[in-house]
């Protein structure tokens, strides 16, 4: 099975790699690259655990190649930080307790930016739309929902 | 298995055409990779349209209508302002795919070519009359899309065939969509059932034309042209209304299965058609 | 001194409050490490190979092809763990089929390869003579005499003779005259009750990493609710000592139950052992979902009789789980729990455990008590709609307090379920005007919560800070709340603690995560191996003041001279008696063991609004209330939260989440796709009341709080959607053609 070479930027770095034509974007984050912040909860597109960015639009990377990634910019959690600075939004889900297990946190804080980098202005139906492929067990989303609400108005200078 | 990504739709085709063992369309991939994951395909060669120049394009036809190129996700449908105020309904219908996670990499000629009776962009581009443009071995036609289903996962593409475009008729006045469907949650269900309605307003508010799509109540999306020709004609008044949902039921030849029972689906087909009919007027008038 | 005066004049500084938890930072970037996290050099990926059939007799298992392709490295079935164990433990027939496959998603065999590629290829080249076999998954056609027989001899002798048997195990509780207490009521209802069977739903599917070594020993990595219990399990069907294996909990993405037990975990090892090599081996969501332990399926019948100023007169009820392929339905806990809540002069249960064509359940969330509570909160409800009474009031009227006999045996101690009550009474939502096609609905619940097993050490670091190590995962803010109890009780600020989990070779047995024991339990050794480190902190003050040890006494982080012949000196903290532990007899260090008692039951009510579109049958959640007991909240946002996860798992089991089989045995809705967990936008925000009625079995009053919360929502949004559309439901979930057709029938 020969393998495809791509080239791409994740978090900013150029990043080069080999993948087999049937592996996800997922499985070379985690199996490849060893990024296994992004995590796996389906392989289906049904759970958001797996959300990246591709050119800044959020999307399950189990659901595309790793072939597909040849010269589009690829976001991670692990990108979400600054350094030792944590985003804005990784500061409030930890404020209002909005993790328990924390499986689902990565998926979750990757697509609040999203939705973030787009309006400081959601309404909570639009966060609690947004956040819907996002699946959390633990929380009841009460306490996540709160966290994105309050980043955003924290960001927004309110 | 090989992965392609060629650089314009006649080599799609030809690639698509040369290959004697499985092969799969990838655009959005939301349908594909589920499948390759299942097991329930293990392709010899995956053709990944999304780099070909136009396939993530949306313009406007000469005769006003709209192209939508085959790698256009739904997303990017929905901050298309102009479509969305053309289209409300072909662009509500799209971006109820799925997640936001989806969204972003879901396409309306995907949705189209998964061959699903319950896929949610189908009944409303059938309400629309739209049609998909086909490259293939001999060359490039237009197919209406309601045409293209032929059974769950079966469609009436051919091999070579691959999909580059989805066109919408340009608006008259007067005239608007909207597609509706129902699902137990708020979000991430496929429809247990749907129904997508377009039509056109003559100046004193009666209906003067009207197609209605319904979804997940046949092996395929259904062209209900009974039911839409119980409102033509009318004000929507409540006689037509119950006229057209005694229609859609007539039309709906549903399943029992995990999602939704056959007297459900035949119930509900109505209360969504009405309801969709009823928002499409509004559209139309606004 | 009076309990409360204990409890209640304690001025706590670190209890109490919201700290941010300190493997936070770790979860908000990627940092932790779960189940799948985790890889080794050399490492083989392995997959299960799973009968597709819900009954079948397994004639011959051929391996051969699948040993031959250039890549696998080793291939198990049952026979790779047979000469090392008893024949019939229900746990490793379940991990790995023996003579017969029970359910559509039976391991059958396993493989172990150089890659996922060829795993799977290797999968599809064993093959298996199965003769299939009538099947049941239903619990009531599971009892008929006619029914196809899983096991011959799995009934015990608490069935009657001749019972058919697939029901395998009978309970009974309760006391007084039901009989009687039902000729004393003006109104008795009885109904028939199902509920259909739901799935945990953690988004972490089981994972593990196994590297058994050619010395005998094995290293095991694993997402497990508790490592002491995976050793016990998986070194009895390996044939190991359980020192000889050596299980590291990775962090736990969720478990609720499930990880409770052992599915993956020994079939790692075996292939390890059989290869020579690491071995990983990862759930897929359809594994999980067909191969895990989903909670019961249950059909029960309630009968209440109450009078007409709304006393309870009487209660009986028969329930009936099925457990899937294997003894163990947590029926007995139903029977146990539906009515004690009340205070019933006459009440009796009766369980019956039943064995189906299904997964081998596990447990979830209060296990058997939702279901109990969703018939009995029902007919109560019932009962104050037929008679006109307040349903809030009628449940004040009969609840249990301190002193009342429970209907499982035990006598009350201190115990908050009438302020819980009574907090939903006050609260706004209460009040809240209802429009048109919505309902309000209420109900109470009980769970029992656990004590159990527990070792725990803690450290006193030489630059005064404390390393505190527990034998319990960290599911859900745990590490948070014992620093919160050991900073507390030395005396000194909650960032100078830090938590481990240990491995199963760093402490003794410690009980699973299970039972809302860990607050309570780990918690209250803690609080002891804190006291301990005190108590020789104190003496080494002692030795450097040259003064008895009781002459010496601890405060604020202090070790000070107490009573009148202790001298004058300086206090010394923590840190510096650390300091100069190594002149005053070395390391200090903290122990503490126990088998808890004490753990304090727990009860909740809760409070929902709906509204139903009467054409679809589709249920909103307008607004959801939680008041809970929780004896005293250590860290309120956890506990909070708790409270939320609790109502949401159940929201989503009473309106849409159930097992879905076909005709043909096989599950139908193995995905999140169709086994449908709520979504964000499902819901609205979910308030809580956090009551706290101290625990007299705690040092700091608390109580679990991890499982009651999922009791009373089955019965609460029946209630509610019974009011909103006029016709009582009696079938869990509540899915849209179900409220249609109940509409319409």
């Amino acid at each position: 099975m020969s393998q495809i070479h791509v080239t791409t930027k994740i978090n900013g770095d150029e990043t080069e790699f080999l993948c087999g034509p049937e592996e996800t974007l997922l499985d070379v984050l985690r199996d490849h690259l060893g990024m296994t912040g992004t995590k796996e909860g389906c392989g289906t597109g049904d759970c958001g655990a797996c959300s990246v960015t591709v050119d800044g639009r959020l999307v399950c990377s189990c659901l595309m190649l790793g072939a597909e990634a040849e010269g589009h910019e690829i976001g991670t959690i692990e990108g979400v930080a600054k350094g030792d600075e944590l985003h804005p939004v990784q500061k409030k889900f930890l404020d209002h307790a909005a993790l328990q297990c924390g499986i689902c946190t990565p998926g979750f804080l990757v697509a609040a930016k999203a939705l973030l980098d787009r309006t400081l202005e959601p309404t909570e139906e639009e966060v609690r739309y947004w956040l819907a492929g996002n699946l959390c067990r633990c929380t009841g989303y009460d306490k996540i929902v709160r966290a994105v609400m309050d980043t955003a108005a924290e960001l927004r200078g309110a | 298995m090989r992965y392609e990504a060629p650089s314009s739709f006649e080599e799609a085709s030809g690639l698509l055409a040369g290959e004697t063992g499985v092969t799969r369309i990838l655009a959005g991939g939301t349908d594909v990779l589920v499948q390759l994951r299942s097991g329930l395909v293990e392709p010899d060669l995956i053709v990944d349209i999304k780099r070909i120049p136009g396939a993530k394009d949306i313009t406007r036809t000469d005769d006003g209508g709209w192209r939508i190129g085959a790698a256009v996700s739904g997303a990017e449908m929905g901050e298309h302002a102009e479509l969305k105020a053309a289209w409300p309904g072909i662009v509500e219908a799209v971006e109820l795919i799925g997640s936001t996670q989806v969204q972003g990499r879901c396409t309306m000629a995907g949705n189209l070519c998964n061959g699903s009776p319950a896929a949610d962009s189908v009944p409303a581009m059938i309400a629309a009359d739209a049609i998909a443009e086909v490259v293939g071995p001999s060359g490039t036609r237009d197919v209406y899309v309601e045409e293209i289903p032929l059974g769950p996962g079966r469609t009436r593409l051919e091999k070579g065939d691959v999909i580059a475009a989805i066109r919408l008729p340009a608006r008259p006045e007067r005239a608007g969509d909207a597609y509706l469907r129902f699902i137990p949650r708020t979000e991430m269900d496929i429809a247990v059932v749907s129904a997508g309605v377009s039509l056109c307003l003559d100046a004193s508010g009666k209906v003067l034309d009207a197609r209605i799509g319904l979804g997940a109540v046949g092996p395929t999306v259904v062209n209900a042209a009974a039911a839409a020709d119980a409102i033509i004609g009318t004000t929507l008044d409540d006689a037509a209304i119950a006229a057209m949902i005694e229609a859609v039921a007539t039309a709906c030849s549903p399943i029992d299965d995990k999602r939704g029972t056959v007297k459900f689906r035949t119930k509900v087909a109505g209360v969504l058609a009405k309801r969709a009919a009823l928002k499409a007027a509004e559209r139309a008038k606004a | 001194m009076a309990l409360d005066d204990r409890f209640h004049n304690r001025d706590f500084k670190v209890v109490g409050n919201r700290v941010t938890r300190p493997d936070g930072i770790d979860k908000v970037t990627g940092r932790a490490r779960f189940g799948a996290d985790m890889t080794a050099p050399g490492m083989l990926i392995a997959k299960v190979l799973r009968s597709p059939h819900a009954h079948a007799r397994i004639n011959g298992i051929d391996t051969s092809k699948a040993e031959a392709l250039p890549g696998v490295k080793a291939v198990v079935t049952y026979a790779d763990f047979a000469s090392a164990h008893a024949p019939d433990d229900d746990n490793l027939v379940n991990c790995m089929a023996k003579d017969k496959a029970l359910y559509d998603g039976h391991a059958v065999a396993a493989v172990a390869a150089i890659s996922t590629a060829v795993a799977r290829k290797a999968l599809k080249l064993i093959e298996v003579d199965y003769e299939v076999l009538p099947h049941v998954t239903d619990v009531d056609e599971a009892m008929k005499p006619d029914a196809p027989v899983l096991h011959e001899d799995a009934q015990d002798e608490s069935v009657p003779a001749g019972t058919p048997k697939n029901v395998v195990r009978r309970y009974e509780f309760g006391h007084g005259d039901v009989d009687a207490g039902f000729a004393q009521a003006d109104k008795v209802i009885e109904r028939s009750f199902r509920t259909e069977a739901a799935h945990q739903g953690y988004i972490e599917p089981h994972a593990c990493l196994a590297s058994y070594g050619s010395d005998g020993r094995a290293d095991l990595w694993c997402c497990t609710q508790g490592q002491y219990a995976v050793r016990a399990m998986c070194a009895g069907m390996l044939g190991m000592q359980a020192s000889d294996l050596r299980v590291t909990a990775s962090e736990i993405g969720g478990g609720f139950g499930g990880k409770t037990t052992v599915f993956i975990e020994p079939v790692a090892l075996a292939l390890s052992r059989k290869a020579g090599k690491p071995v990983k081996l990862v759930m897929e969501r359809s594994e999980v979902f067909r191969a895990s332990g989903p909670t019961a399926s249950t059909s029960i019948d309630c009968k209440i009789g109450m009078t007409k100023d709304g006393r309870i007169t009487a209660g009986r009820a028969e329930l009936r789980y099925q457990g899937g392929a294997f003894p163990g339905s947590p029926v007995e806990f139903g029977a146990m729990s539906g009515f004690a809540p009340y205070d019933l002069e006459n009440v009796q249960a009766i369980g019956w455990d039943v064995v189906t064509n299904r997964p081998k359940q596990a447990a979830y969330r209060a296990p058997g008590a939702p279901m109990a509570a969703y018939a009995v909160e029902s007919v109560i409800d019932e009962l104050c709609q037929e008679l006109g009474l307040d349903p809030l009031e009628v449940r004040i009227r009969n609840c249990a307090h301190e002193g009342t006999l429970s209907p499982y045996g035990v006598t009350y101690p201190k115990i908050g379920l009438e302020e819980t009550l009574k907090a939903v009474q006050s609260h706004p939502n209460w009040t809240a005007p209802l429009g048109p096609n919505q309902g309000r609905g209420v109900a109470c619940g009980f769970w029992f919560n656990f004590g159990g097993n527990t070792c725990v050490s803690l450290n006193i670091d030489e630059d005064g800070t404390v390393s505190l190590s527990t034998g319990n995962p960290d599911i859900g803010g745990s590490r948070a709340s014992m620093s919160q109890m050991c900073a507390e009780e030395l005396g000194i600020p909650y960032d100078r603690v830090r938590c481990s989990i240990a491995d199963t070779s760093l402490l003794g047995y410690n009980d699973v995560t299970d039972g809302s024991r860990v607050t309570f339990a780990v918690g209250l050794a803690t609080i002891k191996a804190a006291q301990d480190a005190i108590k020789k902190m104190c003496g080494r003050a002692a030795a450097i003041w040259g003064i008895p040890e009781d002459a010496v006494e601890w405060e604020d982080g202090c070790a000070k001279p107490a009573g009148p012949n202790a001298g004058e000196h300086p206090p010394m903290s923590l840190a510096e008696i650390a300091a100069v532990s190594s002149q005053t007899g070395g390391p200090i260090a903290g122990h503490y063991e126990c088998n808890a008692d004490g753990a304090g039951v727990s009860f909740a009510t809760h409070l929902v609004d709906v509204e139903i579109d009467p054409e679809t049958g589709f249920t909103k959640v307008l607004r959801y209330l939680v008041a809970q007991d929780a004896g005293k909240a250590v860290n309120p946002d956890y506990v909070e939260g708790q409270f939320q996860g609790g109502a949401v798992q159940g929201i989503g089991w009473s309106l849409n989440e159930e097992y879905i089989y076909g005709e043909d045995g096989r599950l139908q809705n193995a995905g999140f796709l169709d086994y449908r967990i709520p979504v964000a936008s499902d819901l609205p925000m979910i308030d809580t009341v956090i009551v706290e009625v101290p625990n007299p079995g705690h040092p700091y009053g608390v109580r679990g709080v991890g499982e009651t919360s999922i009791v009373p929502p089955l019965a609460a949004i029946s209630n509610a959607v019974s009011h909103a559309i006029g016709k009582r439901m009696t079938q869990i979930p509540m899915s849209p053609p179900r409220i249609v057709e109940a509409l319409e029938g």
